[in-house]
């Protein structure tokens, strides 16, 4: 198993490293415009909020699995993980305003000592959207998971979880050996308790996401593909399948170094940029809670350490304004250019 | 110029219609037609990336192998499909290759006794 980029003290392990590198060439030189000359171009700059309507908070970024592609270098050695008191302040905002969606991210969320109660207490006080994104094999991994499956199914949990392919070869290959047949049990274990079958109620999603340097397929014929091959072969029902594009941050910025593919990459982005996607990108109605607390214009923002802006009346939970984070600037760089390629990019998959 | 092939070309691609005269229609035409081409029809847009696949190995294009292997990695192709695509391709090569030997024999059996 390889191990995070904090842990092997690599150079991608301190944001300013990354930010850096998306700064540079091919975008320094002019070769490629930058991703605020492109909004500009379009009359998107800058970048500003619909709504807040859902809650992303990443409860850690401890994870059982090291994921090649990771963006949050989540793993087993990582430590930061979400207090108690923290979640608390998360669900005293939620009751104020008109947040319907708690996404809860990680890592693997499940791993955080204090997630059933978070869960417990997101439903006690309405509201309506639970999303929790589970990696799956965690509900395999060990006997104290075994009955999260009808723990989400008592709280009406939303189960979004990635799955890169229907077969094992490409999904090992991503997500580490053995991923793919530990998850397929889990899916048969959600589907038993009634997940992504036909009148329960009970929503099954899976993520798919390249496994390296291209776009995502079409969604529909993909969602498709995989319906008939994970019936088929395991039996397996699940609702929707979102297609996401790997945005180059963390591991998977470091994969596309190594791999000298970084430019070639940056460039399919950039050509694949859709003035329509814009409109629909998830940092306009959602916002992202870190594990301490600080708040982001989304889940990659938060691993490149850039806070949301502080005229939205302060950066910390403890500093919530819906009014004045209503009408922040949302923070772009490079990166950015995943969300809006093709057919748009989002945590529920494309946005045009 | 050192290189007869460079990598980075491809992306000048789309730049084909510089050199004439008035704006570029002829590579205008060209650009529609190609986009029209790949659209979903009687066939999907994966079964053309497959098909554009092995034609760029029979036509030996390094820029399109480059094109289509990332065109057909993005409609969801898999390994498997990629690689029996290029030996339909290779196959179609080799057995136009070998099927010109009834020329040799017939032509051989002419000049023989």
């Amino acid at each position: 198993m390889i191990r995070s980029l904090k842990k092997r003290a690599h150079e991608l392990a301190e944001t300013t490293s990354q930010i850096k590198i998306l700064n540079g060439e091919p975008f320094s030189t002019g070769e490629l415009p930058t991703f605020r000359e492109k909004i500009e171009s379009v009359g998107h700059f800058p970048l500003k909020p619909t709504a807040i309507e859902i809650f992303q908070v990443n409860v850690g970024y401890m994870c059982n699995q090291v994921c090649k592609h990771c963006h949050v270098d989540a793993g087993p050695d990582r430590k930061e993980i979400m207090t108690r008191q923290t979640m608390q302040q998360c669900l005293d905002v939620i009751r104020q305003g008109d947040v319907h969606t708690l996404d809860l991210t990680g890592g693997a969320p499940e791993m955080n000592p204090d997630f059933r109660w978070f869960v417990a207490q997101a439903k006690a006080a309405g509201v309506e959207e639970i999303i929790v994104r589970s990696n799956l094999t965690i509900l395999r991994a060990n006997k104290k998971y075994y009955d999260m499956p009808p723990f989400f199914a008592e709280h009406g949990v939303h189960v979004v979880s990635s799955l890169p392919y229907y077969k094992a070869g490409k999904t090992d290959s991503q997500r580490g050996d053995g991923v793919f047949d530990a998850s397929v049990k889990a899916l048969q274990e959600l589907n038993a308790t009634g997940y992504g079958k036909p009148g329960t109620g009970l929503e099954l999603d899976l993520v798919y996401n390249p496994t390296g340097a291209f776009l995502p397929p079409d969604q529909t014929s993909l969602e498709n593909e995989f319906k008939t091959n994970l019936e088929r072969d395991f039996g397996i029902a699940f609702n929707r399948l979102f297609t996401i594009t790997n945005i180059p941050v963390s591991r998977f910025l470091e994969y596309l170094i190594a791999s000298d593919n970084y430019e070639d990459y940056m460039h399919k982005l950039v050509n694949a940029f859709n003035p329509a996607a814009v409109k629909g990108v998830m940092c306009r109605n959602t916002i992202s809670i870190g594990w301490d607390g600080y708040m982001y214009d989304c889940d990659f923002n938060q691993m490149l350490d850039m806070k949301v802006d502080r005229k939205a009346g302060g950066q910390h939970i403890s500093e919530f304004n819906f009014d004045l984070l209503n009408q922040r600037d949302i923070l772009v760089s490079q990166h950015c250019f995943g969300c809006t390629a093709g057919a748009g990019s989002s945590c529920q998959g494309t946005v045009v | 110029m050192s290189d007869y092939y460079d990598s980075k070309d491809l992306k000048k691609f789309g730049k084909i219609g510089e050199f004439e005269s008035d704006g570029s229609p002829l590579a205008d035409k060209f650009f529609d037609w190609y986009e029209t081409v790949f659209q979903a029809g009687a066939l999907t847009p994966r079964e053309k990336g497959l098909i554009a696949l092995a034609v760029s190995h029979a036509v030996q294009c390094p820029y399109c192998i480059d094109a289509y292997t990332v065109g057909c990695l993005e409609k969801g192709a898999d390994e498997a499909q990629m690689m029996e695509a290029v030996h339909v391709a290779a196959a179609i090569k080799g057995g136009a290759a070998l099927v010109h030997g009834v020329q040799m024999m017939n032509k051989t059996k002419k000049l023989s006794m």
